[in-house]
């Protein structure tokens, strides 16, 4: 069963390469969004198993984020990504889900 | 009472891509091990070969301190920033990755093997202004005493990161004992031996072990070969 996972940054360049090393992997489906709009609205259509949260998303924009997406997916691990889909990318979401 | 993890280098995490021989002290990239994910807010002790001409092609970072130190051989850096240049062996790189920083990194020599200790830090506080440095050190000022090459501060010596951790370099002769007083309250040391065997708080340390201590202020070391040369990396153990 793939995880679905929503990648939420501000840099194009990192988003798109969050996307393309998520959905490398077959057990994991990855949305990647600059948008926070654009995030929860995702969020309220599908399922995500978890959020990892980007490069430049300032402490307000996360307060918030992190208040709408539990508020529509209670429950769901929201975790911070650093390294901007780097080495460390894996070892995050596996202790992310494990 | 002070705690200690050991590391013994024939347990790293290793992944040899031809071009890339790399050993991980911690989780990287495929190496998965959940109980070597960290050291405090050291997150990454890579200790790479790269092939002459070879290297990492331009891709992106963000969020953390990343520290270069080249062993042997010279690596050629271009970034995002505007940033050209060549760091040797005696010379050390850092990089704030902050809010987003593309770089690459080659072997700068097409006939000479490079290898380099990649470390990263987790920040102290997120989406700061990238930024790029690179120092060459005194590398007579490392033969028997710890020379700071890294630390908080902008005018200290060494390079500065955005983190309250210092990093030491020595190279000592046989029999040559010392003692580590630790920086900051809070902070642990993780040591990596480069060359060498050591004895630190009665550990025996041979070469590309590490040693990670802390609840204590100090560490006791020894040097039991000539030509011990051993990073010290004094960080926080709490993560921000």
């Amino acid at each position: 069963m793939q995880t679905t996972i929503l990648y939420i940054g501000r840099d194009t360049e990192i988003t798109t390469v969050m996307a393309r090393l998520l959905n490398a992997r077959s057990e994991w489906k990855g949305i990647c969004v600059c948008s926070d709009d654009e995030a929860i609205s995702i969020c309220r259509e599908q399922h995500i198993d978890l959020v990892l949260l980007g490069n430049g998303i300032n402490a307000g924009c996360e307060k918030a984020l992190r208040e709408k997406l539990t508020k529509i997916k209670p429950g769901v691990k929201i975790i911070q990504h650093y390294g901007g889909g780097s080495g460390l990318l894996y070892g995050e979401i596996m202790t992310a889900l494990n | 009472m002070s705690q200690f993890i050991l590391h013994k280098a024939n347990t790293r995490g290793h992944a040899n891509h031809g071009w890339l021989n790399a050993h991980h002290s911690f989780s990287f990239a495929n190496y998965y091990n959940p109980e070597r994910m960290h050291f405090g807010v050291l997150r990454v002790l890579n200790d790479d070969l790269i092939d002459g001409g070879m290297g990492f092609g331009t891709h992106p970072h963000d969020n953390m301190e990343i520290i270069t130190i080249p062993l042997a051989g010279a690596i050629a850096h271009k970034d995002s920033m505007g940033n050209s240049a060549v760091i040797k062996n005696g010379e050390i790189q850092v990089m704030s990755a902050g809010t987003g920083v593309s770089h690459s990194e080659f072997n700068a020599n097409a006939d000479e093997q490079l290898n380099l200790l990649q470390i990263w830090l987790f920040p102290n506080k997120k989406n700061v202004t990238p930024r790029y440095d690179q120092q060459t050190l005194d590398v007579e000022a490392r033969h028997n005493n710890f020379q700071q090459i890294l630390s908080p501060n902008t005018d200290d010596a060494g390079v500065w990161i955005h983190q309250d951790a210092w990093f030491s370099l020595g190279k000592f002769d046989a029999g040559f004992e010392t003692e580590y007083k630790i920086k900051k309250a809070g902070n642990g040391v993780y040591a990596f031996v480069i060359s060498g065997e050591v004895t630190i708080n009665g550990q025996v340390l041979g070469k590309r072990d590490g040693l990670g201590v802390w609840d204590t202020d100090s560490i006791s070391f020894k040097a039991n070969t000539a030509d011990a040369e051993v990073l010290l990396m004094d960080v926080p153990m709490e993560l921000n």
